[in-house]
């Protein structure tokens, strides 16, 4: 976080030093071998990391660390690399550490309900061991497939369940850290709480800022009896943002609620067919779950609440087989949206639910304005919007009016009472807009905050706190004059 | 009903000055939960005045109050809503206010089943030790920009910066609520409710006094007659009320002058055979233990299962309350203080002697 030194130690006697560490195979420093590491999920920003390092236990990653600190060599950790904030971005004349190699689930305690995992293991791969003990991990990213549990710690991941169920740090016990020193932490425990601060919260959303998490202990749920999805066509936007707020108030907690606008259903149902009313101009996914009862009781009053808001069309998934369809839709929204486009730009705003209709309003508007078009997914419930920027990198200029787009988009979201990022993480990609939500002292606040766990800013350097030279800039200079939110020169901050 | 009133500017001041003399300060809000945690010698500052709802929104679930609103105000504004603090915190008196409430990070009955006061935190404002006013968090849901301080803040006892605010996520009232008895072991007891805790059932309490096992469950209806039948017991209406009792310390089992220990444990965790009385609460997750017993003793035993053991009241030594950190644990907590609070005027001693 500081403007460091950089490292002490050229790149042949890093290699060198690796190797003494790690088996030759796993300290990858040749340029080809090196191109897989170059970005995460958001490949608009790209940088070579000096040297990738694949350690397979606790004891190689407090080495690498001990020796990155000794010759104050940057880290940047990266687990599946699905991130859509740039968070797992290496570093020129860093060490890329990625924890691919850890992918046990070293235990699973069915009394506890408790699972002991390596981060490298994929979120959904949780669930399918916990499923023959009636048990699940609860939040869901829709990257689930692929993502893995460390990287959910380090972004704080939630999921289209998180209304009702919570987000990583709701449901998660314990967990092993590896400090850029090189120390090996246990934060929190199998119990409910610990003594001392509360560094389990600290630890979740920190995008691998102030420790390399190399073990952790979920909490797992028993699968509920039954879920049941009902599916509300709207033709209207404003009306089905309204149904959500109607819901809540109702005293009901919907196990997931979520929406999507007209050109998002209609690629979504180009896509995977999930059978989406293509002529409506919105659609929400409404789904209950609890005991056989319960769901049969919700499911009828929630079923009511959207006809009377309006609703032209409610269909209640027939069959398991038809809610996993509706659902298909929904989680697979980002890769169909980029097969109607040559690229996309997703963003992560949260804003205040009662807002919603207003701020879909308002990106409509600056979407014409920027002559860009935006499709719109949400997690509804939550208030977290994913409007998703359609654009070709191709075209000169593209790329930089989708990020400005983007970018007024978050600053609107702020605005309004909400946030720059509901889930996907500052990382690179947001680290200007960190300027309008945050004043200059609360950014100094983090910033020591980061110094007690890593004095020499050597974990993951330049990403999700900016510096006050960045945000004078950004103020002064004004978002036209910049090139990308934070381009390669700015992350070397 | 006091009027609303913000007194942050002043609040500012009186750290600002105590930060310039390096005094330190004691913040002290309703006094309802002075006997918790250490002694302090510092000069008091009073939150009780900084007071009142900020904003309620009940469609959006989230309210946000000044730290010194009295936590029984909160929950009535709630209660009209037929919404609540689904942490179920403990006043240990009327004067309890949201702040105290926050900075002590106690939670009741319902917290292994609905979650702690950490988990329905969203975001706070504080002056740190600088005496700057700052905003972390906000008013929604989901939030992952900046590292997590209002969660941070939760528990702290006030040693990381003075609450000025919190927004709090809140939760509709459970329609249906019953409450069932059933005689059992205490290892009989431990075994049934971790059991039923693996199982999709309504249950949002569970505690043991010793003789009995006591279950709430709560939802709609259909549900909870569902879990009724499930796990059986005898239901009697006046039984709702000792959740309240259990969470408020009135109970009979807390009527001594015994030292009271917290005991936070894997809720799996069979019956800890030490000198004393216990009550089982949270499915087994948290022991209340009424013992004599030397608190190397105490803590050795909840050690060996992965647990910890706070001196709740009745201290003899109140520089031993909290369960000691491990070396490079206590170490990064002492960076963490002296990153909030440079000059350590915040309630130095609460949470342990060396900070």
């Amino acid at each position: 976080m500081t403007d460091r030194a950089g490292s002490t130690l050229d790149k042949e006697r890093l290699v060198i030093a690796l190797q003494s560490i790690l088996p030759s195979q796993a300290v990858i420093h040749e340029t080809e071998a090196l191109r897989p590491y170059e970005c995460d999920g958001l490949s608009a920003y790209r940088q070579m990391p000096l040297v990738a390092v694949l350690p397979e236990n606790q004891e190689q990653v407090v080495q690498i660390m001990q020796l990155c600190h000794r010759y104050e060599t940057p880290v940047v950790a990266r687990g599946a690399a699905t991130g859509l904030s740039g968070g797992a971005l290496p570093l020129a004349d860093g060490v890329l550490l990625s924890l691919a190699k850890f992918n046990r689930i070293l235990d699973i305690d069915p009394t506890g309900c408790t699972a002991r995992i390596q981060p490298g293991v994929r979120n959904l791969a949780i669930s399918e061991a916990a499923a023959p003990m009636g048990l699940y991990y609860a939040p869901d990213p829709s990257s689930q497939i692929a993502c893995t549990i460390g990287g959910n710690v380090a972004e704080n991941s939630g999921g289209v369940h998180c209304l009702k169920y919570g987000l990583t740090v709701h449901n998660i016990l314990q967990l092993k850290i590896v400090t850029m020193a090189g120390e090996l932490l246990t934060i929190g425990s199998q119990s409910l709480d610990s003594p001392g601060y509360d560094l389990l919260a600290l630890m979740t959303g920190s995008e691998g800022m102030l420790g390399i998490v190399v073990e952790v202990t979920v909490k797992l749920l028993p699968i509920p009896q039954r879920a049941q999805v009902m599916l509300a066509a709207f033709d209207d936007v404003e009306r089905a943002a309204n149904a959500v707020g109607e819901i809540i108030a109702a005293g009901i907690i919907p196990a997931g609620l979520e929406m999507m606008d007209g050109m998002a259903l209609r690629a979504a149902e180009d896509f995977v067919h999930a059978g989406y009313p293509t002529d409506a101009a919105a659609i929400l996914l409404c789904e209950v779950d609890g005991t056989n009862e319960e769901v049969s009781a919700a499911a009828m009053r929630v079923h009511d609440l959207l006809l009377a808001q309006g609703a032209v069309e409610v269909r209640t998934a027939r069959d398991e087989a038809e809610r996993i369809s509706f659902w298909k839709g929904r989680k697979n929204a980002f890769p169909a949206v980029g097969r109607i486009a040559p690229d996309y730009y997703c963003m992560d705003g949260t804003v205040p639910r009662k807002r919603l209709a207003e701020v879909l309003t308002t990106i409509g508007h600056l979407s014409s304005e920027y002559g860009l078009p935006v499709a719109n997914v949400f997690h509804a419930g939550d208030g977290n919007l994913h409007p998703l920027i359609l654009y070709d990198a191709n075209l000169p200029g593209e790329l930089k009016r989708a990020e400005d787009l983007g970018a007024e988009i978050l600053e609107l979201c702020v605005r309004v009472g909400g946030t720059i990022t509901g889930e996907h993480g500052v990382g690179h990609e947001k680290i200007h807009q960190m300027c309008v939500q945050f004043s200059d002292q609360e950014l100094g606040q983090f910033r020591a905050l980061k110094k007690a766990f890593d004095p020499l800013g050597l974990l993951n350097p330049g990403k999700a706190i900016p510096l006050p030279r960045h945000c004078s800039e950004y103020k002064a200079l004004g978002k036209e004059v910049l090139t990308a939110p934070g381009s390669r020169e700015e992350a070397r901050g | 009903m006091k009027r609303a009133c913000d007194k942050s500017a002043e609040l500012q001041e009186a750290v600002v000055s105590a930060a310039a003399l390096s005094r330190p300060l004691n913040l002290t809000a309703g006094n309802s939960k002075s006997f918790y945690g250490g002694e302090i010698q510092g000069m008091p500052l009073a939150l009780d005045g900084h007071r009142g709802v900020v904003n309620y929104e009940p469609k959006e679930l989230v309210l946000t109050a000044r730290a010194g609103t009295p936590l029984h105000e909160i929950e009535a504004v709630l209660a009209q809503q037929k919404q609540m603090l689904a942490f179920e915190p403990p006043h240990f008196g009327n004067r309890a206010t949201l702040g105290g409430t926050i900075a002590c990070g106690l939670s009741g009955p319902r917290r292994p089943y609905t979650g702690s006061a950490r988990d329905f935190v969203l975001g706070v404002r504080i002056i740190n030790g600088n005496g700057e006013i700052l905003r972390f968090g906000g008013e929604v849901m989901k939030n992952v920009a900046g590292y997590d301080v209002s969660r941070l803040m939760c528990g702290s006892l006030g040693t990381l910066g003075v609450l000025l605010e919190v927004s709090l996520k809140v939760l509709p009232i459970p329609e249906c609520e019953v409450t069932l008895v059933q005689e059992r072991s205490a290892a009989e007891a431990i075994a049934v409710v971790n059991r039923w805790a693996s199982q999709p059932l309504p249950i949002t309490a569970a505690c043991y006094d010793g003789l009995k096992l006591y279950l709430r469950l709560s939802g709609e209806p259909e549900a909870v007659t569902a879990g009724k039948s499930l796990v059986g017991g005898t239901e009697a209406p006046e039984l709702n009320r000792i959740w309240f009792e259990i969470r408020e310390h009135q109970y009979a089992f807390f009527n001594s002058g015994a030292p009271l220990w917290r005991l936070s444990l894997p809720p799996q965790t069979p019956p800890l055979e030490l000198a004393g009385k216990q009550l089982i609460d949270w499915g087994g997750a948290q022991r209340w233990l009424l013992s004599d017993a030397p608190a190397g003793t105490i803590r050795n035993a909840v050690e060996a299962h992965d647990g910890h053991a706070t001196l709740f009241r009745n201290a003899e030594n109140r520089n031993d309350v909290f369960h000691p950190l491990a070396g490079a644990l206590n170490s990064l907590h002492l960076q963490l203080k002296r990153a909030f609070d440079p000059k350590a005027i915040f309630n130095p001693g609460r949470l342990y002697p060396d900070f």
